[in-house]
């Protein structure tokens, strides 16, 4: 018997009590499938729900406020922690916003790197959607096949970043540091490991298996007009039949110079998704493989040359006085960009992830709203769950891929 | 003289601007001959300021016409997502928000800020009709600034509790929170009775706690864990020797010497 206190109340289902006969059942915040804090409230008439409403929250940080409390190079590690399974992709969308704000463009050297490590990211992002999608929908092998590829990419970010997890791998401006020795080499056997697996591994092991068809085939359907209307951006509008990916239509860094194609699929279900997720995979390596010898063409320039807001190179702050006293400047004042607006939108592994930032030509932002594509894919839910049976719960919130670092933030 | 610290606007300010500092602006370029001219004129009436900056067209509007203009954008011009909705705190400089919709075409590639004043106290029309997107994004601006939207189904707080008091965004909110929030899991967990045994929650991570020997060691020496702390104590500083320093032998050269 349950001992109620203030901590765990104790709800009879009162609704089940009634004549209705619908039953109201807590799905989460602690539960395995739920992908982090997601509370779900759930309606059902025998098995299938009548009503569904996601109660988020249980993450919030005020990240965005913090923003305002912050120069603006103080705030980009915080953007470690809004989409956590890929964090170069939010230090990049940041940074990007406010480089458009400041009007300078990274070295080319810089944007190679960047390009490898946003594709990385999303390989690491797409993986961890296959394991954990897979384990929720009871194919616990594929989970284990799939971290194991992802530890070898998050090798490769720890060999770059000494971070595996929080990267913090870009700076306004440009990256940090160039790449190790033999990084491109580990590259190269990486993307050979992981076209290899997905084929070999992931494919073999799901596509034509008859357990997860009747699991994700006609699962979870969206049709494009809702896509659209909800918000949705990323796998959930191309897997609704909408070809739109920011890396092609609005490009930025070197992608405009990359060949690679964008999967979309009109099945608009949980299967066509996952077969997108797959063949994104594909497409990443096929740029990171386009990228090697890009990125040894380049001039060795990491950072851009902005004195007015990015530190000089280290050899110049310990030999010439002036950009010794610009760097004390930007360190201990932080940078002062124009006042005005930008809204930069970048395509993360989830969607579409944009920074809103309003500068009134202080360094603490004026306001910071980050754009996050999970936090609509959450508000979808209430929608997508109507009509469904409960063991379909799990599949669904799997293949809307949330994360709630950034659902919270 | 005690510094003066305005209370309509607590979040954190330079230190230092330099007095000849001018602050630049972002360039605003006119819409006349960019493909953004049939939107423009698509709005009419509605359009009281327009221009393209950074690579987008920003719409000027009355808040009263929000939905108008919404709905002319989506059914005629083709902008089909609502990507994003929010709110930015003028109350203390001008006394009203300013609102923005962040539209999407994606058929032509196209984005469109539409930008409205909304006074203090006044409600904004729900977009809600229109686009489901907004059903999130208006419950979000309406927990971190308190704007009311009419006509939204469901118009609740979203990432804070229902409970809370105060609208975290707002500048007049601190970063730490207030009184309020130090007061809110004492209360909620404990019971208001407990006040004064747990006392407010501590919002600041830099803080150390002398009195709490568990979390914290004594600066300057140890003591076994937990041991009861007394403040009359008379402990000389010891530090162990390294190698290369004794700070133990006093020199004339330590600092202890000189105060």
């Amino acid at each position: 018997m349950q001992v109620p206190n203030k901590l765990t109340p104790f709800f009879e289902n009162l609704n089940f009590e009634r004549d209705d006969n619908t039953m109201v059942i807590n799905f989460g915040p602690q539960h395995p499938s739920a992908h982090g804090q997601l509370r779900l409230v759930l309606e059902l008439d025998g098995e299938q729900v009548v009503k569904a409403y996601p109660d988020i929250g249980y993450l919030h940080r005020g990240i965005e406020k913090m923003a305002e409390n912050m120069t603006y190079n103080e705030f980009l590690p915080t953007t470690d922690r809004l989409d956590y399974i890929a964090s170069t992709s939010n230090n990049y969308a940041y940074a990007l916003a406010v480089e458009k704000l400041l009007d300078i463009e990274a070295p080319r050297r810089a944007q190679a790197i960047r390009t490898m490590l946003l594709e990385l990211n999303r390989i690491i992002s797409h993986l961890f959607f296959i394991a954990t999608h897979a384990l929720d929908v009871g194919a616990m092998s594929v989970f284990l096949y799939a971290f194991r590829e992802r530890e070898f990419a998050m090798d490769l970010m720890e060999d770059y970043c000494g971070a595996r997890l929080t990267h913090s791998a870009v700076r306004i401006g440009g990256v940090p540091l160039d790449l190790p020795a033999n990084w491109l080499e580990n590259l190269a056997a990486f993307c050979d490991k992981v076209d290899y697996e997905v084929e070999h591994t992931y494919e073999a092991l799901l596509t034509e298996n008859r357990i997860w068809k009747m699991r994700l085939e006609d699962v979870g359907v969206i049709s494009a007009e809702d896509a659209l209307s909800w918000g949705c951006s990323g796998p959930m509008l191309r897997g609704s039949g909408v070809k739109w990916d920011i890396r092609k239509e609005e490009p930025y860094e070197l992608y405009s110079e990359l060949d690679f194609d964008i999967p979309v699929s009109d099945r608009c279900d949980s299967y066509g998704r996952y077969r997108l997720y797959m063949e994104e995979m594909r497409q990443s390596t096929r740029i990171l493989r386009q990228l090697i010898p890009m990125y040894k063409e380049t001039e060795p320039q990491l950072m851009a040359h902005a004195p007015q807001y990015i530190s000089a190179p280290k050899e110049e702050i310990m030999t010439q006085n002036y950009a010794l006293m610009q760097h004390f400047v930007l360190v201990t004042q932080g940078m002062r960009p124009p006042r005005g607006e930008v809204y930069v939108p970048t395509e993360s592994p989830k969607g579409e992830l944009g920074f809103y930032i309003k500068s009134e030509g202080d360094p603490y932002a004026y306001r910071l709203k980050c754009r996050a594509p999970s936090f609509f894919h959450t508000g979808l839910l209430q929608k997508l769950l109507v009509g469904t049976y409960l063991a379909d719960v799990v599949t669904i919130i799997g293949t809307t891929n949330i994360v709630f670092g950034e659902v919270d933030r | 003289m005690r510094k003066y610290v305005p209370k309509d606007n607590v979040q954190k300010k330079a230190y230092y601007t330099d007095r000849f500092h001018v602050v630049p602006r972002v360039p605003r370029e006119k819409v006349i001959d960019t493909h953004f001219e049939a939107t423009v004129f698509n709005l009419g009436e509605y359009v009281k300021d327009s221009y393209v900056e950074i690579g987008q067209l920003v719409v000027h509007i009355d808040a009263n016409d929000n939905f108008a203009v919404l709905k002319i954008l989506k059914e005629q011009c083709g902008y089909t997502q609502c990507s994003e909705q929010s709110a930015v705190d003028y109350l203390a400089k001008d006394g009203e928000f300013e609102l923005f919709w962040q539209m999407l075409n994606v058929n032509e590639a196209k984005r469109v800020r539409v930008v409205c004043r909304l006074k203090e106290g006044l409600a904004i029309e729900s977009v809600e009709p229109l686009f489901k997107s907004a059903n999130f994004a208006e419950r979000e601006m309406f927990d971190m600034f308190g704007i009311k939207v009419n006509n939204h189904p469901f118009l609740k707080r979203i990432l804070m509790p229902d409970d809370w008091e105060g609208h975290p965004l707002l500048k007049t909110y601190p970063l730490f929170g207030d009184e309020f929030a130090s007061w809110y899991e004492v209360d909620k967990i404990f019971g208001k009775e407990y006040r004064d045994i747990i006392g407010p929650e501590n919002r600041d991570p830099g803080k150390i706690d002398i009195e709490d020997t568990k979390r914290f060691s004594r600066v300057g020496y140890e003591v076994p864990f937990g041991t009861e702390y007394n403040a009359d104590e008379e402990v000389e500083v010891a530090y162990s020797e390294t190698a290369l320093v004794n700070y133990n032998k006093k020199t004339s050269k330590q600092l202890d010497e000189r105060r």
